[in-house]
């Protein structure tokens, strides 16, 4: 017994069990998410619209009541819908996998997976948590995070590119082309809008970047939230914050595809777009992918700008014993409450704003976000430089 | 002929586009607010709420056959309805009623009547053309059933939807 404890406490082994453990636990975490930010975003955009939802598809509680002969409150009405994931999931699982006669068959398999892939592997150094019991919430703690979370996700687009392409098919094809051209013209002013928080934290690791904001406040609230005013260049920053908050977000929607930027999946133009040919589970992971890129693209923007797993007053969880744990744990659902607000934004927005024209979409990505982004790097390095 | 639409002239609010997004998040999210404090009125939640009371009158739902004050079924198997019935939905046998019956001068009661429901249209033209004020369109519109069988209704239940009707004209009735 004491063998195998030593085994597992042996720094090889006990780092390779806890990443898996954490990759373990964050996949099932972001696939439940997934679930229920579809959920989310249909019973949202339906309240928005004025109307109601999906709040019949619930759990069957009274039955498990009338089971043990307790009667109790009947609480459909309140957990209405909220079995919808499943349901939906079971009605996509059934559904009739389908592959035209006339496409590419090799890449029309491969392309869902690839969408899916780019989108998890970028969870991979996303700081959730602080620590707990002296294990790093993070699954990988990689120097270059940021630049990773870029590489990968830019990877995605070959699920739809591919996707577009081995369809054999018109508005596939076009969406996938309308997503090459978006993710060129916005990969730009993505990556260069976050360039002012690199001078401000001076690191690329995504959990040193955390924990500057631990020290100094939020981005977008400097000072404030550690607890402190902020310093004179502290509050200068903060318009450059501000601006690069701004840019990132919006690249961020054109990145994950979202309204107003949808345009590869343009419903109303393109009969769906690039998953128009697909059916069933491949469908599935399509929408699967969809969405875990913007709880990825969601964590992001938590981690880089709204203190990541940080909430004034609640201790990280490096205090030793069990308030160490629960704080960690706390720290957790911080971070993921905090992910769970941007994906409602991610929703508001797209009932606010209607999709741009592919003109317009091109203007906005080369001749507005990229130069506010290039400008806003030199406005940063200035007052990094020579305000005090 | 070419019809140049004019640009509106932008403010420099909506040029920088990022207030019209708030103004615009702010009618999205006051739509969200004023539907979460049940302020918003929805479309009727079905099955709970049913709009039965609100029927108007000459509303067309499911064909019915009535009796009259004898408890009678009021049909005399003449077809009319039979032929007129645009899907062809309806089928009549018709049967003749014994001379030693009360109502022997009526000669013919349907034997059978069935009514395909997955065919009918609610057109009402069985309740117009019928001489003998028999058919009637009731206001029920919950017609279900889990086989094409189930969906036909047969005489029985025709005449238990249909119940009875009075103060129509009651022409085989004996003079007074």
């Amino acid at each position: 017994m004491n063998a195998i404890l030593e085994f597992f406490k042996d720094p090889l082994v006990f780092l390779i069990w806890t990443t898996l453990a954490k990759s373990a636990g964050i996949l099932c975490v972001v696939l439940g998410m997934v679930s229920y930010t579809v959920y989310a975003e249909r019973r949202v955009s339906s309240l928005i619209q004025d109307r109601l939802g999906p709040n019949r598809t619930g759990f069957p509680i009274s039955l498990l009541g009338n089971l043990f002969g307790i009667k109790w409150r009947d609480w459909s009405p309140i957990l209405g819908g909220l079995g919808q994931p499943i349901a939906d999931a079971l009605k996509l699982l059934l559904k009739e996998e389908f592959t035209p006669a006339f496409v590419n068959k090799l890449y029309f398999w491969i392309a869902p997976t690839l969408g899916i892939g780019a989108a998890i592997i970028a969870l991979a150094v996303i700081p959730f948590g602080s620590s707990i019991a002296g294990v790093p919430m993070v699954i990988a703690n990689v120097d270059i995070g940021p630049l990773f979370i870029f590489a990968i996700s830019s990877l995605g687009v070959y699920g739809i590119v591919l996707a577009g392409w081995s369809s054999n098919s018109k508005y596939p094809f076009f969406g996938a082309v309308r997503s090459t051209s978006q993710l060129i013209s916005y990969e730009l002013a993505l990556g260069l809008s976050v360039v002012p928080l690199f001078l401000i934290v001076g690191k690329l690791n995504l959990v040193d970047i955390v924990n500057y904001q631990v020290a100094n406040g939020w981005t977008l609230l400097p000072g404030i939230t550690a607890g402190k005013l902020p310093t004179l260049q502290q509050a200068a920053l903060w318009v450059p914050s501000l601006i690069a908050f701004v840019t990132f977000t919006t690249a961020m929607f054109a990145e994950t595809n979202r309204l107003p930027f949808d345009l590869p999946e343009a419903e109303t133009e393109l009969v769906g777009g690039y998953h128009t040919e697909y059916s069933s589970l491949k469908f599935a992971l399509f929408f699967l992918g969809e969405y875990t890129a913007m709880i990825t693209g969601a964590s992001f923007i938590v981690t880089l700008f709204l203190g990541g797993w940080h909430c004034p007053f609640i201790p990280s969880g490096s205090l030793a014993g069990w308030p160490g744990v629960v704080c960690g744990l706390i720290n957790i659902a911080v971070f993921f409450t905090k992910v769970f607000g941007v994906l409602l934004f991610f929703i508001a927005i797209r009932w606010t704003l209607p999709r741009f024209r592919y003109d317009q979409l091109m203007k906005l990505g080369w001749i507005w976000m990229f130069e506010v982004a290039l400008l806003n790097i030199f406005l940063t390095a200035f007052i990094v430089a020579f305000v005090h | 002929m070419a019809y140049q639409v004019p640009r509106p002239k932008l403010t420099l609010a909506e040029k920088i586009y990022i207030p019209t997004v708030l103004a615009g998040l702010r009618i999205t999210l006051g739509h969200l607010w004023r539907m979460l404090r049940g302020k918003t009125h929805v479309c009727m939640q079905y099955p709970e709420e049913k709009w039965d009371a609100n029927l108007p009158d000459y509303y067309r739902g499911a064909p019915t056959l009535v009796s009259d004050e004898q408890d009678r079924t009021r049909c005399v198997a003449c077809q009319l309805c039979e032929f007129i019935c645009p899907p062809r939905a309806i089928r009549i046998k018709p049967g003749e009623i014994p001379s030693e019956d009360k109502f022997a001068k009526v000669e013919k009661y349907p034997e059978a009547f069935e009514i395909d429901m997955i065919r009918c249209i609610y057109c009402g033209l069985c309740q117009e053309v019928c001489p003998e004020q028999a058919i009637f369109l009731k206001k029920e519109y919950v017609i279900n059933g889990t086989s094409r069988a189930q969906m036909v209704h047969d005489k029985a239940k025709l005449v238990e939807m249909g119940g009875l009707r009075t103060g129509l004209v009651n022409k085989w009735n004996e003079k007074k």
